[in-house]
């Protein structure tokens, strides 16, 4: 047998190389399965065209300052496109927990949180491909943008922000379900709303009002807000630093969270 | 600290769900380098032992330790020296067995090169080469057990716990899993074993511990065990009545049960190879018709009827 040699590092640097092992694993993962890679090319596709010819005659005309409804578009479906992703973290993270591999890793002298962070980083790769995706469709069809290479650089920072911090609580969802049915209800009784009461696909003020109140605060709303005014040339107001400052308190509150209730739930 | 002979000990462990004490005080020893087969019935305690054994699980009472190292203070520790091979197999369904074996020799940290090259040994040694660069999920019940043990041995841990590594195998997988436990046996790895068959623990194990309803109710070698249990049993049909009536009389009065209706007789027999064909010599010598014959071991049944019989009786009452 050949002798064994062992990495000689200290433990933090460990677990960097295990959550980058977990990162592979996980986007290994999204190559091998061809739902999701149909998820990540052909929906984001199809979301894109479907939104923009069904509301595109409806809504276009009402916008301000004669922006075209795809132009409106762009930012909200790519934001909803990665809140609704994110379910891929947390049924990557209940598959986890229901199958005998769970107990493998935690056998292992390995960093408990690699896991997570494995799901929750391949998650971002995978939003990244369907968002460049969508952009490219989104030019083929009429999508038209004066952004900067800097206000392009800004967009990516808020839409990463977003898609960790979502990925995370979605991570705590696929901790918490008790089934794989379960995190799509999951999933689905919080995404919807979310992305439905914000100025994803329509303006705020066109809601009656107290939709339109949470509309306008909603985490959501902000981002997409945040984003379109980068894409579309106009005032960004506060909405980016409201943005950055839900996505970092996301973060904050939820990857302890989701570690928390992911260790609990693996030492029963 | 002085290094105790024994790689893995457990004393007086408890653990409850709720109400529910699944384990009431369990203690075991492991010498270093011997097989330990934890036999007992489903819902005896045995996988929550295990669990417990190897980091997997907390416990109320009690304390573990494996090759002297806490398993509470130190499970880092633990988990460097420990193989779990689990009952549903714990390998990664979507990743080829190579992909496994390399992510899992990297996760114990070992270095890139010594991963790979252990995992090709490793795919030779358990026959898997062919499959190698396909999905697990693939892969035959029995390749998966093969892969599942496989990941366990990829950074050789001297200690390996395998929790029924051949429930739901069939009869030629079994038997090669059982050549490869035997194996690790003989290069010195200290191996617990947990099973719900007696033949099983018999024919691997150097120690056995029974344990029913959360408690250790029998240890001792395989054949400390069977004396305890009985012995072997023969069971004759004969073709007529004639035949039967005739038998019991060639027999005579050494059955242990007879059956008039089903031509049957059954007789405690002490030595196979002997008692056996003396019974069917002094059958044939009277022109008896034998029309069917079955020896019976000892079963895990009979174990526990015999180690738990009173304990079961107050059960039901």
């Amino acid at each position: 047998m050949a002798e064994l040699k062992f990495v000689n590092r200290p433990k933090p640097l460990l677990a960097v190389t295990d959550s980058l092992l977990m990162i592979k694993r996980s986007s290994t993962h999204i190559t091998r399965k061809m739902d999701e890679l149909l998820g990540t090319f052909f929906q984001p596709i199809m979301f894109l065209v479907l939104f923009a010819a069904v509301f595109g005659g409806a809504i276009g005309g009402t916008l301000p300052h004669g922006v075209s409804y795809l132009n409106f578009l762009m930012a909200g479906i790519i934001v909803q496109t990665v809140a609704f992703g994110s379910t891929t973290t947390a049924l990557a993270v209940a598959g986890d927990l229901q199958q005998g591999i769970i107990d493998r890793f935690r056998s292992l002298p390995m960093s408990n949180l690699a896991v997570l962070n494995g799901h929750v980083i391949s998650d971002v790769f995978r939003n990244a491909i369907s968002t460049i995706v969508m952009i490219i469709t989104g030019f083929v069809i009429g999508f038209r943008t004066d952004a900067s290479f800097l206000d392009w650089l800004a967009i990516a920072g808020l839409l990463l922000l977003f898609t960790i911090a979502f990925s995370w609580v979605a991570a705590i969802m696929g901790v918490l379900a008790k089934s794989i049915e379960g995190v799509q209800w999951l999933t689905f009784i919080i995404i919807f709303p979310l992305t439905f009461a914000s100025s994803a696909f329509v303006p705020a003020e066109s809601m009656v009002d107290g939709l339109r109140t949470f509309a306008e605060n909603q985490p959501i709303t902000h981002f997409v807000e945040a984003v379109r005014a980068l894409m579309i040339g106009a005032p960004i107001g506060n909405h980016g630093w409201i943005a950055v400052a839900w996505g970092i308190g996301t973060l904050v509150v939820a990857m302890p969270i989701a570690a928390w209730l992911f260790k609990r739930k693996t030492t029963q | 600290m002085p290094q105790s002979k024994y790689a893995i000990e457990a004393k007086g462990l408890r653990k409850s769900y709720g109400k529910n004490e699944v384990l009431k005080g369990i203690s075991l020893k492991v010498e270093r380098g011997t097989m330990l087969a934890l036999l007992g019935p489903n819902g005896a305690g045995k996988t929550t032992t295990v669990r417990i054994l190897s980091t997997l699980l907390g416990f109320d009472k009690g304390s573990v330790t494996v090759e002297n190292y806490d398993v509470v203070k130190d499970a880092d520790s633990v988990r460097g020296v420990i193989g779990l091979t689990g009952q549903s197999a714990a390998v990664d369904e979507l990743l080829t067995g190579r992909e496994n074996l390399e992510m899992m020799g990297r996760l114990y940290h070992l270095t890139k090169a010594s991963a790979k090259e252990r995992a090709q040994e490793l795919l030779e040694d358990f026959d898997l080469v062919d499959a190698a660069n396909r999905p697990a999920k693939t892969y035959s019940g029995g390749m998966r057990r093969r892969l599942d043990l496989a990941v366990s041995l990829i950074a050789t841990p001297p200690v390996i716990f395998l929790d029924e590594p051949t429930t739901g195998l069939d009869p030629r997988s079994r038997i090669a899993m059982w050549t490869i436990i035997e194996n690790l046996k003989k290069n010195g790895t200290t191996i617990l074993l947990t099973t719900q068959y007696l033949e099983e623990a018999d024919q691997l194990a150097d120690r056995i511990v029974v344990i029913d309803g959360g408690k250790v109710i029998a240890e001792g070698t395989a054949k400390d065990l069977k004396s305890k249990v009985g012995k072997d049993r023969l069971e004759l049909t004969f073709e007529g009545a004639k035949d039967y009536k005739k038998a019991l009389e060639v027999v005579d009065g050494k059955t242990l049960d007879q059956s008039s209706e089903d031509l049957a007789i059954t007789m405690t027999i002490n030595d196979i190879n002997k008692d056996v064909s003396k019974v069917l010599a002094d059958l044939a010598s009277a022109k008896i018709r034998v029309s069917s014959m079955a020896v019976h071991k000892p079963t895990l049944d009979d174990v526990f009827l015999s180690l738990t019989g009173k304990v079961k009786k107050k059960e039901e009452q």
